[in-house]
């Protein structure tokens, strides 16, 4: 009979945040920043179908980077919680702190469960509030943590980099145009400090836009509009005119 | 070791499970008892007072589909409510108007829209409107039970087919059975058959969107002019039929201001023909 090798809590702690770490670094990362209409999500993705953002309720938004099958079943959750919520009491009781409430509660006890692989996904909830001032965003580590953050955030592969680079170019009030190039330019930084391009149709975009007179805030941007946003740097106005009734055609077979 | 999914608030394993795209199957799973179906009624005598929504009617027109709805509930002999509101935005294409047990009816279109919500959410795309249709089926069929005791719940379904490029309608019975409409137009309520007759003689196939919400006014004026149940525009308290339009570019309500221009110009000439315009005898 062998004796199982004794390993210190600490040491099965770290092991296992290396684990979901690396796992999490694979992945591309992403970016998510307030501008002055709302919250916007850039990320890398190759992908058109299966998305790195998407919406959970009203004004909240999920992000994540990491493991596809992980982050996609913590996601249904989350639209699954937000719905049971929202029919139990009613919509405006669906908040972001709740909803990373249970992330963080579903990620820390996998995370130190013996029995579960950690989960290899690194979370972001949004919630866009009626001014500035009222928006919220939490990041969710793996281990089951919750960070608070202001103005910018960025997660994923090379994110540490990507965050310093964010924090000091990040400024209150950037249009959506502004916001959105400061985030192509912090995501096209590789590790050496070089720049590579990201063409558009690489880029998987998406805002909570306070400004949109439906309910729910959320859209996506892609196609000529993206391409609109990214090229026209004077587009200050960009965030005013898709707030009327007037949208882009796109946007209406989009939803 | 097991992990204890209990105690420690985090999300339990229905909330996880993947596969189902419907949030009425998750209920189903993870708390059955809030599912309006599931709600058993102890036997009782007689009919069970509530209030009733009356007449909701739909006109198909190139382009789009109008959906409208008289303001008032019953209960018996008296008007429980002069002012609800029976129409309602199932999603950015379609509509729903209810008939019936209001109380359970907003309750059904509450879950309906969140079902429709759901699905697109998780799925990322939009329900095909037959499966809209199918779905509402889904759910009068299960409140089968209340409606053999008198709460029946009878809505008519409204929408833009994307894929077809057309508004459509779809009417039910209470069991769910479900009908497309090919006629162009369709009512439900007590008000219904007044108001079908009125539309029979006044639709055609090329009607503009303002000739369609036009139409709809006059058959909803002609429902409550014959059926009592049925409420006619309120000029002094300024309660007009809800009238909403679904074409390519979306669900839209009429405005209050805009709903009453039409109840106006109808009413202005019901001054001079009481019954209404005529239809041609040959």
């Amino acid at each position: 009979m062998s004796t199982p090798f004794y390993v210190s809590p600490q040491q099965a702690m770290a092991d296992r945040a290396e684990y979901a770490r690396k796992g999490i670094a694979r992945g591309r990362s992403l970016v998510v920043l307030q501008y002055a209409d709302g919250i916007v999500f850039v990320g890398e993705n190759p992908s058109r179908a299966l998305h790195k953002f998407s919406e959970i309720y009203d004004r909240i938004g999920f992000a994540a980077a990491g493991k596809y099958n992980e982050y996609e079943n913590l996601r249904i959750g989350g639209v699954r919680y937000a719905d049971l919520r929202g029919y139990t009491y009613d919509r405006g009781d669906v908040t972001a702190r709740g909803l990373a409430n249970v992330y963080a509660q579903t990620l820390g006890t996998i995370f130190s469960s013996a029995g579960e692989k950690p989960y290899e996904v690194e979370l972001v909830v949004a919630e866009v509030g009626e001014t500035p001032e009222g928006d919220q965003i939490y990041r969710l580590p793996h281990d089951g943590s919750i960070v608070d953050e202001h103005g910018s955030v960025a997660v994923g592969g090379n994110a540490e980099q990507i965050s310093s680079y964010l924090d000091q170019r990040h400024r209150e009030g950037m249009t959506l145009a502004e916001a959105l190039k400061l985030a192509v330019q912090a995501l096209s930084r590789d590790t050496s400090g070089s720049e590579r391009e990201i063409p558009a149709e690489r880029l998987e975009v998406a805002v909570l836009d306070r400004t949109r007179p439906q309910r729910r805030k959320f859209r996506r941007i892609t196609g000529p509009r993206l391409e609109r946003l990214l090229a026209g740097g004077g587009e200050g106005g960009a965030a005013a005119t898709d707030a009327g009734k007037g949208e882009d055609p796109e946007d209406a077979s989009e939803e | 070791m097991e992990a204890n999914t209990r105690d420690t608030g985090r999300l339990p394993a229905a909330f996880l499970t993947p596969g189902s795209s419907s949030f009425m199957d998750f209920l189903a799973g993870h708390q059955p008892d809030m599912l309006p179906g599931n709600r058993q009624l102890p036997p009782t005598q007689g009919v069970i007072e509530a209030p009733h929504g009356t007449t909701i009617v739909a006109v198909t027109f190139p382009g789009g589909v109008v959906l409208a709805g008289d303001r008032r509930a019953t209960m018996g002999n008296v008007i429980a409510q002069r002012d609800i509101e029976k129409v309602f935005p199932a999603d950015e294409y379609s509509a729903v108007g209810i008939a019936g047990t209001a109380g359970l009816a907003v309750e059904m279109v509450k879950l309906f829209q969140l079902e429709l919500e759901h699905f697109e959410k998780v799925e990322g795309a939009q329900l095909s409107l037959e499966g809209k249709a199918n779905r509402l089926s889904t759910m009068i069929r299960s409140n089968l039970g209340m409606a053999m005791q008198g709460l029946a719940v009878v809505p008519l379904f409204a929408g833009y087919d994307l894929d077809r490029r057309k508004g459509r309608i779809f009417s039910y019975d209470v069991t769910g059975g479900r009908s497309d409409e090919q006629a162009g137009f369709a009512a439900t309520g007590s008000g219904s058959l007044f108001a079908r007759g009125s539309m029979k003689k006044l639709y055609r196939e090329d009607l503009t969107e303002e000739q369609a919400t036009t139409l709809v006014v006059q058959a909803l004026y002609d429902a409550a002019d014959d059926d009592s149940a049925t409420g006619g525009p309120d000029m002094a308290r300024r309660i007009f039929p809800i009238v909403t339009v679904i074409t390519e570019d979306g669900f839209r309500r009429l405005t209050d201001q805009e709903s009453s221009q039409i109840a106006r110009s109808v009413l202005d000439r019901r001054l001079e023909e009481p019954d209404g315009p005529r239809a041609a005898l040959l």
